[in-house]
């Protein structure tokens, strides 16, 4: 502290000058803790780089062969077509398992968010306080089923019960003049709605885990406030809570999205494996990419067909890449802890 | 965050009234348990065919009294492992069965598909492998060595079809198939198949196909079939290089892994058709047809009528790369009849693997040919059985011949 002002000349200093942070001397812990962190998070990013290269590196004969955007441009699989010499048209074409991945990710989507919601609601605001915890356990205890349990249970039993009612949709909304095309039967069980049903049930835990901690985030003394003024419990909900959650519901479908679009055994088991071309109806047989994969690999001998595998799985990582990114950016941003 | 109330209520309870991941799991289970017990009642019907084929084909095969087996090799490993084909599988368990205490080798052999069991043979990862279409030079040349190929059984691939009330023996022929599996003919009471079988009730529900996902010896073999005898068939898969083999681009239909995952879909489908080998058929109680064979005669596939698939055959060639299907004119011959062959490095390196593998195919040529009725495969006839045998002969160990 300077002498105060006035008074110079010798008044000695009472004081200590406040000693300099220990900057010149880290201690070693702080130093490996440093360095060890950061080992670890560049770790996790040469990982993904890596994979992506060892994805690009194996894909890259038949990238070469038959060129990087013919893949998904294309829309007949065929490996019994693919001849050394021949590089046009390309028999590997994709799109079709876009489509098939997207589809069935679409419908499970459209089942999974709103139950979700509609269970996270019930959890945080309108169950008992002795049925909340068991409730929200419950809901998590989907998570931990084996995704080839989901397969199984996807034959055996939800085909058969919803057999009756796809069979009366096909043949109502099927004869609808433009929209009937999506809807045509005959429905064999296995189809590209039914692994959306089986994905929609696996992806339920994931966004009402989500949906779960954005609702109870919501600031109490506005819930109260609503209720205050007169608003029934639904009314509550919909000005108090729901506004203020939309990103991180949005969020969470994301994410949930992200889970359904790399799913493999379920989907594999009950999509029916029809990978030659796209199929309009979601009640016909199709294939995703990581269905594909799965079937084929083994015996993948064909002229660059197990190339033409690595090339689909790249794409299937880029996308699914994309979905996790978007959808932890948008969590962040929206969820207030 | 809110702060969690719910402890302080807790507070003196028994601990499963405060661990909620406890209360959830345990009221899962109880309902589970709950809900079995009452829906064990009413439980799932199984949409299986009621009709359980009865043959035709009356007695039995007498089993046939190889003995020119080779001498025993010594020194042979006490295991054996081989991979490929899904066709010949349940016989080559009854085999590996049999053998376990004839022979003293353990067989373990993996049913994954004729192509990987290719492709498992060319990496030199198994012992032996297997395939339902023999392998062609450039899979030869994919290899690490020459390889021989030896048929070990016969065995005919079935027409199953799903539908209720309706018993096996419908008849099918070439060209309709070959319609049906391209997705020609959609509904069970089209007129092209109520033309083959008068007098037959046959419902309108619509013809769910069911073929192999995996590349398959067996669907080859059906292909085979379908590209001698229906021009329908060949147009819609692109021309008669595209419309044979192991993996071929069917225009319609659902995917099974192997002829196990085949039968359980169309078990599963009511109007389901597919293609199976036929122990499968059987063992799964699934309704086949009778097929059309060269002669004109419909004909129920059995031990007796696929042994005929080779009579009139006398020469093979000596690489025994033979295509049997549809070649027989005999009447009472199964026309979609195939062999499979066992494929093995000429040039061994490793004596105890070659020993035992020589004696094991030894004993399969032999021996093991008398097994065949119990799986209802079909043992091979004497002259191919004996050119077999010659090829065995032609295996050698770094160098010469290992056996006499």
């Amino acid at each position: 502290m300077p002498p105060p002002a006035g008074v110079s000349g010798s008044i000695p200093a009472t004081r200590a000058l406040p000693l300099p942070l220990k900057r010149g001397r880290p201690r070693v812990a702080d130093r490996l803790f440093g360095s060890g962190v950061t080992v670890a998070g560049t770790l996790v990013l040469l990982v993904i780089g890596a994979m992506i290269i060892f994805l690009v590196l194996e894909g890259f004969p038949a990238m070469q062969h038959y060129g990087f955007f013919s893949f998904v441009t294309a829309s007949r699989w065929a490996p019994s077509e693919a001849f050394p010499n021949v590089s046009h048209p390309n028999p590997y074409g994709i799109l079709q398992f876009i489509y098939g991945t997207m589809l069935t990710s679409i419908i499970g989507m459209l089942i999974a968010v709103p139950l979700a919601v509609g269970a996270a609601l019930v959890i945080t605001d309108v169950a008992p306080q002795r049925v909340k915890g068991p409730l929200s356990a419950l809901v998590d205890l989907l998570a931990a089923v084996p995704s080839v349990v989901y397969g199984f249970w996807g034959i055996f039993a939800l085909i058969p019960a919803i057999k009756p009612v796809v069979d009366f949709l096909t043949t109502t909304l099927g004869t609808v003049p433009v929209i009937g095309v999506a809807f045509q039967g005959p429905f064999f069980g296995v189809s590209y709605f039914t692994a959306g049903l089986v994905l929609a049930i696996m992806v339920l835990p994931i966004i009402a885990a989500v949906c779960r901690e954005v609702f109870r985030s919501t600031p109490r003394n506005e819930k109260e406030a609503a209720l205050a003024l007169g608003a029934t419990r639904w009314e509550m909900l919909r000005i108090a809570v729901l506004p203020r959650a939309r990103s991180g519901i949005v969020g969470a479908a994301l994410l949930g999205l992200g889970r359904a679009l790399g799913e493999t055994i379920a989907v594999t088991m009950v999509i029916g494996n029809a990978v030659l071309h796209i199929n309009p109806s979601i009640f016909s047989q199709g294939a995703t990419m990581s269905s594909v994969i799965a079937n084929e690999f083994t015996e993948a001998t064909e002229p660059f067909h197990l190339s033409a595998l690595f090339v689909v799985g790249f794409w299937l990582l880029i996308v699914a890449l994309i979905v996790n990114i978007l959808a932890r950016l948008i969590v962040r941003r929206g969820v207030a802890l | 965050m809110t702060v969690d109330i719910e402890p302080s209520l807790t507070a003196g309870r028994p601990f499963w009234h405060r661990d909620a991941t406890l209360r959830g799991a345990v009221t899962f289970l109880v309902g589970t348990l709950v809900l079995a017990a009452c829906g064990s009642a009413t439980a799932g019907n199984s949409t299986a065919p009621s009709a359980t084929p009865t043959p035709v084909c009356t007695g039995t095969v007498a089993p046939p009294n190889y003995t020119n087996g080779l001498t025993a090799v010594t020194g042979q490993a006490k295991t054996l492992s081989g991979a490929g084909s899904t066709f010949v599988a349940p016989m080559m368990s009854v085999w590996a069965a049999a053998y376990a205490t004839d022979g003293g080798v353990q067989v373990a052999y993996q049913s994954v598909g004729s192509g990987a069991g290719v492709s498992q043979i060319q990496a030199n990862t198994v012992n032996f492998g297997d395939s339902d279409a023999f392998m062609t030079d450039s899979d030869i040349a994919k290899a690490k060595g020459p390889i021989i190929q030896i048929p070990l059984v016969q065995a005919p691939v079935t027409v199953v079809y799903n539908l209720p009330g309706v018993p096996s023996g419908l008849k099918f022929d070439g060209s309709t198939l070959g319609k049906i599996f391209s997705g020609g003919i959609t509904s069970w009471n089209d007129p092209a198949i109520a033309a083959l079988n008068p007098g037959m009730n046959l419902p309108s529900l619509p013809i769910a196909v069911v073929h192999r996902s995996d590349s398959s010896g067996t669907t080859s073999i059906f292909t085979d079939f379908l590209t001698q005898t229906s021009p329908a068939w060949v147009t819609a898969l692109g021309g008669s290089k595209t419309s044979v083999g192991k993996t071929v681009a069917w225009p319609v239909g659902i995917g099974g892994k192997g002829n196990e995952g085949v039968s359980a879909a169309v078990g599963q489908t009511q109007g389901g058709i597919a293609y199976l080998e036929l122990d499968y058929a059987i063992s799964q109680k699934l309704t086949y047809g009778d097929v059309k064979n060269k002669a004109g005669a419909f004909i129920q596939p059995c031990e007796q009528t696929a042994a005929n698939a080779t009579v009139g055959i006398t020469t093979y060639p000596s690489d025994l790369r033979v295509d049997i299907v549809n070649q027989s004119t005999n009447p009472q011959a199964y026309p979609i009849t195939g062999l499979t062959w066992a494929l093995i490095y000429q040039n061994q390196t490793n004596a105890a693997n070659a020993a035992a593998l020589v004696n094991f195919f030894s004993w399969v040529l032999t021996k093991g040919q008398a097994l065949t009725g119990s799986v209802y495969y079909t043992p091979l006839g004497p002259t191919l059985q004996a050119l077999c045998i010659g090829q065995l002969k032609k295996i050698t160990l770094n160098g010469s011949p290992i056996a006499s």
